[in-house]
């Protein structure tokens, strides 16, 4: 969720990292290891592919520090090579299909939102129950890939539109568009679930 | 102008992302004053949205970093770490 550290922090550990200051390798990462691991789960679907992805494009990101030239943020450089990671692991994946990265050939961008009348309980409270977060979880890592990648950068890890952009390299037209259409689809799926499982004890004003 | 149900939907993501031009959001502000059902909609898709950064959702499992940085130790190797935090 966080927005990063500070950029000229992260620029100087950079430099003093290339110049020998190995370690602090340990201190740049902190703040993006939830952001990488959750991109490397919302793709494999496993947490213990999900755990050695992650490591392995940290290690990478390590291996190839000094090709990063800070034209994009460090963070967002991270986030690309993780997606490399993960589509590289989806693909040498033996028994599994590969996943589509185009366009599903049935999505002609109308997705309904489902009609119930109302789920509008005090968010917080949802959580509590452990199945609420098990919900979500499984809807959001159930998007076709190209929804997913801009929702798991945008809401749950706190991207900007122009930053998850930039890490996927595709347009902010394309974010905006994606990203109303993988809202659309978990508001569908998950909408009419929560509502069976959360009883509606407040409304939430809408203003 | 008044505008549908379906038109309100297709604006959704730009509400929420206050991100719609004056004259769309006039209408939309409009429609969703009198139409319970894209209230609720509009209601129950920024609770999910709520629900999706909550940091309980997508948790890391236990001991992930102090693992992470273990590997990353025996990789870096040679340098004397500082300890290493526990998670």
């Amino acid at each position: 969720m966080a927005a990063g550290p500070d950029l000229r922090d992260e620029a100087q550990m950079i430099a003093s990292i290339l110049a020998g200051d190995r370690h602090l390798f340990h201190e740049l990462i902190r703040p993006y290891e939830r952001r990488v691991y959750v991109m490397a789960l919302s793709f494999l679907h496993n947490e213990a592919d999900a755990e050695d992805t992650a490591q392995e494009a940290f290690l990478k990101a390590y291996r190839n520090l000094a090709g990063f030239r800070g034209e994009a943020k460090f963070g967002t450089w991270l986030v690309s090579i993780t997606l490399n990671e993960a589509r590289s692991r989806l693909r040498n994946r033996d028994n599994m299909k590969l996943e589509s990265l185009d366009e599903p050939p049935d999505d002609q961008g109308h997705t309904s939102p489902a009609l119930l009348r109302d789920w509008r309980e005090i968010p917080s409270e949802a959580l509590e129950r452990k199945e609420v977060g098990q919900l979500l979880h499984q809807a959001v890592t159930a998007l076709p890939a190209i929804y997913r990648e801009v929702f798991v950068l945008r809401e749950v890890e706190g991207l900007s539109i122009n930053e998850a952009a930039g890490a996927l390299d595709i347009s902010i037209a394309s974010v905006k568009v994606r990203l109303h259409r993988a809202r659309m689809m978990l508001q569908r799926t998950l909408a009419p679930r929560l509502k069976e499982i959360v009883p509606k004890r407040r409304w939430l004003p809408w203003s | 102008m008044v505008i549908e149900c379906k038109h309100v939907w297709a604006h959704i993501s730009g509400y929420l992302d206050a991100t719609l031009p004056a004259e769309v959001l006039q209408q939309v502000q409009k429609h969703l004053e009198h139409c319970e059902i894209c209230s609720a909609i509009l209601d129950s898709t920024r609770n999910i949205l709520i629900l999706s950064a909550d940091e309980r959702v997508f948790e890391l499992p236990l001991g992930f970093s102090k693992r992470l940085h273990a590997r990353l130790q025996a990789e870096i190797g040679g340098v004397a770490a500082r300890p290493l935090e526990g998670d």
